[in-house]
């Protein structure tokens, strides 16, 4: 139970805010902004989590356990990511995938479907 | 005979439908025993087949079959759950003058998850072939025929009680602990177990969605892990790997919590470096995270990934280091008594050290592309797993099997019990050390004639290893059969859960316990034998 | 321990001592289970990250298909739900019995359109050959391997929808405890607990939809 009680006028503010940035992110997604278009939108959709984080979920007034349980398990999301995408990027002409580099869809190329 | 857990409430029935976590604990225990017997009976198979190359008394096909059930059970049904399920379970509540873990109802749920997953298991063993290996590599297990499916979605369904087990102790840990009890006056053992939930709840997911992935794959063929549809089979080994690797955490950081209660008490002596051991946990569980590329040097993995695991590697030893060195600086200069569970703890020491110091010549690059794959990563696994964590595991039960069931067991059959296994266990591995670093791959049905001695050697280490399982378990039985007569405290230990009655009444104690006294303070001599 | 009998003492459960204790077990019980979910999902995540770094041009041309407006629609009615979600915890919390039922009420709406236009946007992609992996059947495609994408599509929305059905399932038990009267401001754990749970469906979805719909 947190001691601070978020006036319900607040919770209408952050919706507000949220349908804002969603009405934003597709705005922006239609201008070509080259390779900053992923960087906008992954962050407009941050601040957007951010705020139901910290509002809708409380982090903001909660004990601060919740908080820690909440970046240690995106951390650790953020380290997977990271190190897995590092490795492909750094083996990115590695023979493994074939070497015609279009792919071909499975109905024509795969063998029979297995017993699962 | 006055109430405990095990005879209050009455009745078959109440023990489906128990929320007490002792009677789950004790339920888990009966499980994963089974398991490992099971899991064991095929290693004695494997090991009756490889008495000579060639044809012995299996096909190929089947021997891949046996060595994959031996891992998937070994590793998902008995050896995860196995300490913190079943003695974690039992005695972290006890050990935090707590009633019950935080979520009782989410316990039994647990346990009935596990109890599907094993029987789905079971199911895919029977109704059709598995024979990828426990890793369940890619593209091999995405496309050949068998029960695979079946297998990884049981393995699925046991994450979850991995998972579920994990939130409960962390909850349990936060919020149960008994008036006076400050995070530094928690027995080590709770601990360990907190930092192995911490891996639980982390990791499992990713395996879940591994295997999640895997069935898709077979079913959808979606591509992700497979080269002609433009998928990557490496990734597959990155997510596997993710968990699996703190997964072997999860398997030996509930082991080195209960050296942290046996050692002291049978060396009558405050443990050396009480805080070292527990920070030594948490890093433990935070670099084990790190590491998991250690498992693909050779499998096509960037050097540049290479590298950085293989010095994050290295790290990780470092932790587990400190803990070694101050168990054995708790024994050095205290009075040591070599009962049962101190004998397997010292075992352990042994073992879990070469298991350990092995682990850094496959951590290093240059070595391991000699030794991945073969009988010496054998060698070095089931040091850290069976010399390590299997040694704990029995040294626990033989610690707190008093407690649990109120009756002790017969020293002497313990003691030749202890021995058996402690000979077995090094005349089996040993020799597969020298079998890998000669060359000799794993998982292979066949092999050059000059491996044999070797092998066979091995397998009469098994049979002896067999011999002493035997015995323990004829000596367990029998103690059983005896009239409940153990004193609440037969080591003269010290802890909460030494100051209720062996064993427990059902709800652990007859007044909340308030800590007063630091952990491990053997300062004041106790009798071995207290009132009740 | 106060002598006088509390509304909430019938739901405090033998193992805690107070309340609090009680309420912050939970939290803390939620809150890790959350993080399992971010890394079920994360895992999706990652792989859909590599595979669109290997096959840029696929993927781009596969996300064309995708429908803009019904993706807008459904993250306004998600988000939508994720404040009558909050509106209903601050209702217990504040004793408006009647208000809590509406909110919940509301909330099962929401989900409810959001689930009916992912059945539409499924049906069409049903009906245009576009699917995951084997049963891709698409014609006419210029750039190949879009197949890919559709894997992750249906992969991910198909999870997400099963974690909204799950949601509605334990919403609707909420709703049946505050129908019949069990919450106030000295207990209103359960709804506080699912709370976080449909938001955490809500978080997923405001990733879902930019890295599907948007992402060039």
């Amino acid at each position: 139970m947190d001691a601070h009680q978020t006036a319900a006028g607040t919770y209408a503010k952050v919706l507000g805010a949220l349908l804002a940035l969603t009405v934003t992110t597709v705005l922006a997604a239609g201008f070509n902004f080259g390779s900053w278009n992923v960087v906008i939108a992954l962050g407009i959709a941050t601040i957007k989590a951010s705020l139901v984080a910290l509002f809708f979920m409380h982090l903001r007034h909660d004990k601060p356990m919740s908080a820690i349980i909440f970046v240690t398990g995106a951390a650790m999301l953020g380290v997977f990511l990271t190190i897995c995408m590092l490795d492909s990027d750094a083996r990115r002409d590695n023979p493994v995938r074939p070497a015609a580099r279009e792919t071909v869809a499975p109905a024509l190329s795969v063998p029979a479907a297995p017993a699962h | 005979m006055s109430d405990n857990y095990l005879s209050s409430p009455p009745g078959f029935k109440s023990w489906l439908t128990t929320v007490d976590h002792k009677r789950i604990g004790v339920m888990y225990l009966a499980s994963t025993l089974f398991a490992f017997l099971l899991g064991g009976i095929f290693a004695i198979l494997i090991r009756i087949e490889l008495l000579k190359p060639g044809h012995n008394i299996m096909t190929a096909d089947t021997y891949n079959r046996v060595f994959t059930l031996h891992g998937v059970i070994m590793i998902f049904l008995f050896i995860i759950p196995s300490i913190p399920a079943a003695l974690g379970n039992f005695v972290l509540p006890l050990m935090l003058g707590a009633k019950d873990v935080a979520f009782p109802r989410l316990n039994l749920a647990s346990y009935y998850i596990y109890v599907a997953g094993a029987l789905l298991a079971i199911a895919a063993m029977v109704t059709g072939a598995v024979d990828t290996g426990w890793t369940f590599y890619t593209p091999y297990s995405t496309t050949t025929n068998g029960s695979v499916g079946m297998m990884t979605l049981a393995a699925l369904i046991l994450g979850f009680s991995s998972i579920f087990t994990g939130i409960n102790f962390i909850a349990t840990v936060h919020k149960l602990r008994a008036p006076g009890m400050g995070w530094f006056r928690m027995p080590l053992f709770v601990w360990g177990l907190y930092a192995t939930a911490i891996i639980q709840v982390l990791a499992t997911p990713v395996i879940g969605i591994t295997l999640l992935l895997i069935i898709m794959e077979r079913v959808f063929s979606v591509g992700i892990f497979n080269p002609q549809l433009g998928g990557d089979p490496i990734l597959f080994q990155h997510f596997f790997w993710f968990y699996s690797h703190p997964a072997v955490y999860i398997m030996i950081l509930p082991g080195m919590a209960i050296i942290s209660e046996v050692i002291p008490c049978f060396s009558r002596k405050t443990i050396f470096g009480h805080k070292a051991i527990a920070y030594s946990s948490i890093a433990i569980a935070g670099v084990s995270f790190l590491v998991w590329g250690h498992h693909m040097f050779v499998s096509g993995q960037s050097p540049l990934a290479s590298v950085i695991f293989s010095f994050l590697t290295f790290l990780v030893a470092i932790p587990s280091g400190v803990k070694v060195f101050n168990w054995i600086a708790t024994m050095y200069r205290g009075s040591i008594s070599l009962e049962a569970p101190m004998l397997y703890a010292i075992s352990f020491l042994l073992l879990f050290a070469i298991g350990g110091l092995t682990g850094l010549f496959l951590g290093a690059l240059a070595t391991d592309v000699h030794l991945h794959d073969t009988y010496f990563v054998v060698a070095h696994f089931h040091f850290v797993m069976m010399g390590g964590t299997v040694m704990a595991f029995l040294a626990g039960l033989h610690y707190w099997w008093p407690k649990m069931f109120g009756r002790m067991y017969s020293e002497k059959w313990a003691r030749v019990s202890a021995a058996l296994i402690f000979v077995g266990f090094n005349v089996t591995f040993l020799s597969q050390f020298v079998l890998g670093s000669r060359g000799m791959p794993r998982r292979y049905y066949n092999y050059l004639d000059q491996f044999q001695p070797l092998h066979v050697f091995s397998t009469v280490g098994s049979w002896v290893l067999a011999l002493g399982f035997l015995i323990m378990a004829g000596y367990l039985w029998a103690s059983l059969r005896r009239p409940m007569d153990a004193p609440a405290n037969p080591w003269g230990a010290v802890g909460l859960e030494w100051q209720t009655s062996s064993p427990p009444p059902e709800h652990n104690f007859e007044t909340v316990p308030i800590v007063t006294r630091e952990p491990y303070d053997y300062s004041t001599p106790e009798p071995a034998e207290v009132r009740t | 321990m106060s002598t006088a009998a509390t509304p909430h003492d019938e739901f405090l459960q033998h193992h805690f001592t107070t309340a609090e204790q009680q309420a912050d077990a939970g939290k803390i019980g939620m809150w890790l289970f959350l993080v399992t979910e971010i890394l079920l999902f994360g895992g999706l995540f990652v792989g859909f990250a590599i595979m669109q770094s290997r096959h840029p041009e696929a993927f781009l041309e596969a996300h064309h298909h995708l429908d803009r407006i019904l993706g807008f629609i459904n993250t306004v009615v998600l988000l939508t739900s994720s404040y009558t979600m909050v509106m209903a915890v601050h209702s217990a919390r504040t004793d408006r019995r009647k208000r809590v039922i509406v909110y919940l009420l509301l909330t099962l709406i929401c989900a409810g359109v959001f689930l009916g236009i992912k059945f539409i946007e499924y049906s069409d992609k049903f009906h245009e050959g576009l699917l995951p992996g084997r049963f891709y059947s698409h014609k006419g495609d210029t750039v190949p391997g879009q197949f890919m994408f559709f894997s992750f599509y249906f992969m991910m929305t198909g999870l997400h929808g099963l974690h909204i059905l799950g949601g509605m399932a334990v919403i609707a038990w909420v709703l049946r405890r505050a129908v019949r009267g069990d919450f106030s401001h000295s207990y209103y754990t359960p709804v506080d607990l699912v709370g976080l749970y449909w938001h955490l469906v809500d978080l997923i979805w405001i990733y879902l939809f930019p890295l599907l719909y948007l992402i060039k």
